[in-house]
């Protein structure tokens, strides 16, 4: 064996602050955000996790994969807990200390947006992170204001696939005048970890949204679940931005958007889908991409 | 020692102030507004060092309550009504959370039709989350209760929240002489919180995490346990506190209920009521007693059972219904003199719904239809028939 | 710290007051939910760190080359797929 040989290629910081053994499926793209931020944000940390594939990840009581302080509780309370938590450890003065509410696209987008309203709107030092998997994993796969229009899900059954469109929280949360919200994708490691050290350094309410593809619900091969996150970012179905005082910036803009197809048919949640439903896709993704095109022009710096 | 002369929501903000807390969230809801306006105003004049976010529903009080609280911070809140119905998830949590917060609630109706009167359906309707309940007869017992209510949940036995219970306007709105205890004193009296188990980085623990049948049941008796231990701590903590600051305080007050042939068994403001009307009945020869609950959760049975032991008919008086049964109070009641197999006419009055004045004048038609019926059912008293 | 301790509680008395844990999930060997596992050819190896990056576990070490912790490897397959170099095999489990 070559004892001189380079030592490995470290694009992330190596310490694991999140252990094994932990109850993930296989593939989980959640895991993957957890493993990323922990490593950015350091063990001087404080989580609360709402209802969530968290609740179950962690492991179940006396054992935690985490190995931080973290506090589990109620579906719609992730940010009003983390409030209570960063002003209460500021009011004996600890002023150190990361708070960060962990919580999934239902307990974000939907159950959970008032109390995320209200935190983002006192501008409570905190970070919110919502891994988005786009529906209700946990509970079984069912529809939630994330899931895509087309999605098949346990509640938009084949027949009745999801009509609609996603419910776009990140500009809602912009539009709370926040000085911090960043798009993150699990595939773009060290994008991620970057965003989330500068999320740490920042007085306020920082909204990270992760794109964490779900194997089980997505009905997807494990093994593309970077895969599949990448080609979000690829085709524009969940493009790379911050948004740093109402300043929207890029992280990664494609040359050329590949076409969504490519994304969908790798999931047998969009299987179903006739050549028209995907042009349709295709044509509110193009939409989309441009709209916040023009926004990186207008508010961009 | 200081006198002042406040309303029952200002005693609630200054128990708060006294027992210098260090995070209040909170929602306004009437009729507990001037709490929350109070402690504003105390926050933000520096007379109290704490945090004070004003989130956006009560669900969000309660649950940032916990926040601070798990992170080891004492904390405090106040709701009525529908606000604490709202709270209702989280007010199980919390104390299943082992998390000793106090919260003074304005007892209110609850709607529809609208009702910002006195009304216990409010805390009665969340009896079981594992609160221990205390009904407060008048402004001082307000900012006492609020003073003990720490030095109990907080307990390392014990680490069950505390809810104080002060009828909406009699006491919320009214104005009254309170004495207040000087900040040194109270130190000496309720030490700084100091759980054993917190969110803090240098001891790192997952709290609340997924429980299986295998162990889920042992948590749940452990909090009963808390709870019946509790009765004890809140006897000694009446009696430490009636030693230091003069007022004594039991889970129940038995006033002339030894020779009462009728004993009132009341709560909250209507104690006060039914002791005056007591002392105007004896005068008129009727050898009629009152005993005060005060706590009714944990339900204080062998104090119950010792005070009604030999009382001819037992009245108990509720301000809420359980639809379809009776009152709370007087079912728990009656459930601890069954528990002695105590078999004693027993009546249940119900009285004052959605504030509806129980006056003298109530509580005299109470004790004559006792007197006037067979019993062991519920009357309704003050109805227009 | 033992990440690997085990808590046990046996009675009432000797439960904490509140669900507050205590362990890590190391306690958990996940090894049986592999259906196939990952088996990193060195030879091809580049050392380029992928396969430890995108680990979901993580149960491979950040070692040139890097080894996988097969305790806990779950098979998922990622770091087949990310390999740049098709370094890593899929071999089928036998039980």
């Amino acid at each position: 064996m070559n004892q001189e040989k380079k030592k490995l290629t470290i694009t992330i910081p190596e310490e694991e602050i999140m252990q094994a053994g932990h109850l993930a499926c296989q593939g989980c793209g959640a895991a993957i955000a957890m493993r990323y931020a922990l490593k950015a944000l350091g063990k001087d940390i404080i989580l609360d996790f709402p209802a969530c594939c968290w609740s179950v990840i962690d492991g179940p009581f006396p054992y935690s994969a985490t190995q931080v302080p973290l506090f589990h509780t109620a579906f719609e309370t992730a940010a009003a807990v983390a409030s209570g938590i960063t002003n209460g450890i500021q009011a004996i003065g600890n002023d150190h200390t990361t708070v960060m509410a962990w919580a999934g696209d239902g307990g974000t987008f939907d159950i959970g947006i008032q109390a995320l309203s209200g935190a983002a709107e006192r501008n409570d030092n905190l970070i919110y992170t919502v891994y988005d998997n786009e529906a209700y994993m946990n509970t079984g796969i069912q529809r939630s204001s994330a899931t895509p229009h087309g999605a098949w899900t346990t509640t938009t059954p084949v027949k009745h696939f999801k009509k609609g469109e996603k419910k776009d929280i990140d500009s809602i949360l912009v539009a709370h005048g926040i000085p911090y919200l960043a798009t993150t994708s699990i595939a773009y490691a060290e994008d991620m970890v970057k965003k989330y050290k500068r999320a740490k350094e920042i007085r306020g309410t920082k909204f990270m949204h992760v794109f964490a593809p779900c194997p089980t619900g997505w009905k997807s091969d494990p093994a593309m679940t970077v895969k599949l996150a990448k080609l979000a970012v690829e085709t524009g179905v969940f493009p790379l931005y911050e948004v740093v005082n109402g300043k929207y910036k890029l992280s990664i803009k494609p040359k050329e958007l590949k076409p969504v197809e490519e994304y969908l048919k790798l999931q047998g949640r969009f299987k179903h889908l006739q050549k028209d439903d995907i042009d349709y896709i295709q044509k509110k993704v193009i939409e989309k991409w441009e709209i916040l095109l023009k926004k990186v022009e207008m508010f961009g710096e | 020692m200081k006198k002042v002369v406040i309303n029952g929501d200002f005693a609630a903000s200054y128990g708060a102030l006294s027992a210098e807390v260090k995070f209040i969230a909170a929602y306004p809801i009437t009729p507990q507004t001037l709490v929350v306006e109070k402690l504003s105003e105390l926050v933000s004049d520096g007379e109290l060092k704490a945090s004070f976010v004003k989130v956006e529903s009560e669900h969000s009080a309660m649950a940032a309550c916990m926040g601070a609280e798990a992170a080891g911070v004492r904390s405090f809140t106040a709701t009525s009504s529908q606000g604490l119905l709202l709270m209702s998830e989280v007010l199980h949590w919390s104390a299943r959370a082992r998390l000793p917060i106090v919260m003074s609630n304005v007892n209110r109706a609850v709607g529809p039709g609208w009702s910002i009167w006195a009304d216990d359906t409010d805390s009665i309707s969340q009896r079981d989350t594992g609160w221990m309940q205390v009904y407060v007869e008048n402004n001082q017992e307000v900012y006492d209760a609020i003073l003990m209510g720490y030095k109990i949940s907080e307990d390392p036995g014990i680490l069950l929240p505390t809810m104080v219970n002060l009828d909406a306007f009699f006491l919320s709105h009214t104005s009254e002489i309170v004495e207040m205890i000087d900040t040194e004193d109270v130190r000496k009296f309720l030490p700084p919180y100091d759980p054993k188990y917190k969110l803090d980085v240098n001891d790192p623990h997952a709290f609340g995490a997924l429980t299986s049948p295998e162990y889920y049941y042992e948590f749940t008796v452990k909090i009963h346990k808390a709870m019946i231990k509790a009765k004890r701590k809140i006897q000694e903590v009446g009696k430490e506190f009636g030693d230091k600051f003069g007022r004594y305080y039991d889970m129940t007050e038995a006033y002339k209920t030894e020779d009462a042939d009728i004993i009132l068994v009341t709560h909250g403001t209507i104690a006060g009521t039914a002791k005056e009307t007591v002392d105007r009945l004896r005068a008129e020869g009727k050898k009629v007693g009152n005993l005060k609950i005060r706590y009714l959760r944990p339900f204080p049975d062998e104090q119950v059972y010792e005070h009604l032991k030999n009382a001819k008919k037992i009245v108990v008086v509720d301000r809420s219904i359980s639809y379809g049964k009776e009152g709370a109070f007087y079912s728990e009641t009656k459930a601890s003199l069954f528990d002695y197999n105590l078999f004693v006419p027993t009546y249940g009055m119900i009285a004052g719904l959605g504030g509806r004045d129980v006056s003298i004048q109530t509580i005299r038609e109470i004790v004559k239809t006792a007197e006037d019926n067979e019993p062991n059912k519920i009357f309704f008293i003050g109805e227009k028939k | 710290m033992d990440k690997e301790k085990k808590y046990e509680f046996n009675k009432t008395e000797e439960y904490p007051k509140m669900v507050v844990s205590f362990g890590s999930t190391l306690t958990n060997k996940t090894a049986s939910w592999r259906t196939f596992k990952p088996v990193i050819n060195e030879d091809k190896c580049i050392g380029c760190g992928i396969c430890w990056k995108f680990c979901p576990e993580p149960a491979i070490t950040p070692t040139n080359p890097p080894k996988i912790i097969y305790d806990y490897c779950k098979g998922c397959g990622i770091c087949i797929v990310e390999c740049p170099v098709n370094a890593i095999d899929k071999v089928d489990e036998k039980r």
